[in-house]
């Protein structure tokens, strides 16, 4: 077990409403969902003294701590890389804990994705730093018309299918699974809308052959946090959700989504890293992951990472898919929230979420037996179990 | 007329980048110390750590490593699809870059191609690449 592995719990969870248009500022969203997250816990502000969220996020601490009334801060930290360091959140905050740094800590998200600065506009201001999200590179494809996240990625996803002999088509059978999880979870902006794999086939191009429309994920407006404290003070709390281990994975030569440059584009090498700290430090087994929960911005980066976090063989996500291993009764259900794709895109942390109310019980597709899951950003991941 | 490309983010450390574009040459980094090339343009050599590098003049030559059609969304800067292209080049270096001059169908992974130079805001001109022949 790593260090940290075991020494700090979720205890609360909350999040706003997910939608087109929220109506209301960043930092309200963000006020509304640490609120809805101490009460979960049972906790109140007065017991929060840590602050973490990603470099990226636009609440400023002060205002926050000054909206919710949080009456000292010992500790406050971000983390970078975007989304892909989205699980970071957990493993600082359990760092911080471990640490005896903070004693109760607060993470948070708060995005206005549709209604704000959509992540996938296609704008055309090339800037030479990306406020940490680790996208500087982005400024060497901007010039090409390469403007967004879809496009970005869609050159790894290329070399991808061409290596393996993987099609969009395959791409559309993960994507109506997350779908028909999205459909029965009221908490979805798919909800009551599942898709076929013809419905899938026939939404429009974003990214030729890689992406069509139903292959990207939902910008969203909401927000999500967490509250996390020590496993030994959580115990005290209504329903804990142990973080068992937590890991980050940030390797020379890959760049954050503008990741163009390392030697093999097929392979994600930060998921399998990745799965080095998760795993391999620690004695949790992949036969023991109930349930995994992975950033699916688009359809073709889950696949990379269920072939780099080792749950099946490189080139081999297109068979596991369509043997239906993601499904509640599969080899590995996954996404069960609908995932990014179906669910909405609260920058992965909303996949956290979804992992908390599986192993607590509540989950609106709730699994028969969930003591196990993983939620893995590539580059950032965690554990966590009950 | 048609509107330009838009320019590149020109800092301290890419200058000298988008000046030899500019000029009609394609560079990239070599590092003074261990002679490794790099790209994108950084402060360090990451394989030795000098801080010292030389500009090597590159051929212009390599093969399209993967593609992208980029159909959605539209920016007025670009005409659609868009042929996004890695390219491998010859030193073993690699660039983002447009396919020009073939149609969209024709673009294929392992397509041998050869630098040219696009006109972009600011005076300034972005290496883009055209099929060439491939020769023994």
């Amino acid at each position: 077990m790593t260090g940290l592995g075991g020494k700090a719990a979720i205890v609360g969870a909350g999040q706003t409403e997910f939608s087109k248009e929220a109506g209301r500022s960043e930092t309200r969203l963000a006020n509304e969902a640490i609120l809805a997250a101490l009460a979960d816990a049972g906790l109140t502000v007065a017991d929060v003294d840590g602050l973490v969220s990603y470099t990226i996020d636009p609440v400023e601490e002060t205002e926050l701590a000054r909206g919710l009334g949080i009456p000292e801060i010992r500790w406050s930290s971000r983390v970078p890389y975007g989304g892909g360091g989205s699980q970071g959140v957990l493993l600082h905050a359990a760092a911080a804990v471990a640490a005896g740094a903070a004693d109760t800590v607060v993470a948070y998200r708060a995005v206005k994705a549709r209604s704000g600065n959509r992540f996938g506009a296609a704008r055309s201001g090339i800037a030479s730093s990306s406020s940490h999200s680790g996208t500087t590179a982005g400024q060497w494809a901007a010039p090409y018309g390469v403007l967004t996240p879809a496009s970005w990625m869609s050159l790894n996803a290329t070399r991808y299918m061409h290596q393996f002999g993987v099609t969009n088509e395959d791409f559309g059978r993960a994507v109506v699974q997350l779908r028909g999880y999205a459909a029965t979870n009221p908490n979805a902006r798919f909800f009551g809308r599942p898709i076929t794999l013809d419905d899938h086939q026939a939404s429009r191009w974003i990214a030729e052959p890689a992406i069509r429309l139903f292959d990207c994920c939902q910008e969203t407006d909401g927000a999500v946090a967490f509250v996390i404290t020590s496993s030994e003070r959580g115990a005290a709390t209504r329903a804990p959700v142990t973080i068992a281990a937590a890991g980050g994975a940030a390797l020379l030569g890959q760049e954050i989504a503008t990741d163009h440059y390392s030697a093999d584009l097929s392979l994600m090498d930060s998921s399998a890293a990745l799965a080095r700290q998760l795993f391999d430090r620690g004695d949790i087994k992949r036969s023991d992951i109930d349930l995994a929960m992975i950033y699916d911005a688009f359809s073709p980066i889950l696949f990379m990472q269920l072939e780099g976090l080792g749950f099946c063989g490189y080139g081999e996500a297109r068979d596991f898919i369509a043997d239906g291993a993601l499904g509640p009764d599969g080899a590995l259900p996954c996404n069960t929230n609908g995932g990014l794709i179906g669910e909405g895109y609260i920058h992965g942390l909303n996949l956290t979420l979804e992992a908390v109310r599986q192993l607590r019980g509540d989950a609106a597709n709730q699994l028969s037996q969930v003591r196990t899951a993983l939620v893995s950003a590539s580059r950032t991941g965690v554990i966590l179990s009950r | 007329m048609p509107l330009l490309r838009p320019a590149p983010a020109v800092t301290e450390d890419n200058l000298f980048y988008w000046e030899a574009a500019r000029d009609g040459r394609l560079v990239a980094q070599r590092c003074a110390s261990c002679g490794k090339l790099r790209h994108p343009p950084r402060t360090g050599c990451p394989y030795c750590q000098s801080l010292d590098f030389e500009i090597a003049e590159l051929s212009g030559d390599g093969e399209i490593y993967s593609y992208s059609l980029l159909w959605h969304p539209r920016s007025p800067r670009f005409s659609y699809p868009v042929i996004a292209i890695l390219v491998d080049l010859a030193e073993g270096v690699r660039v983002v870059s447009n396919l020009v001059g073939s149609e969209p169908a024709d673009v294929r992974i392992g397509l041998p191609v050869r630098v040219e130079f696009d006109p972009c805001d600011g005076g300034l001109a972005v290496p883009v690449f055209r099929a060439r022949a491939a020769t023994a």
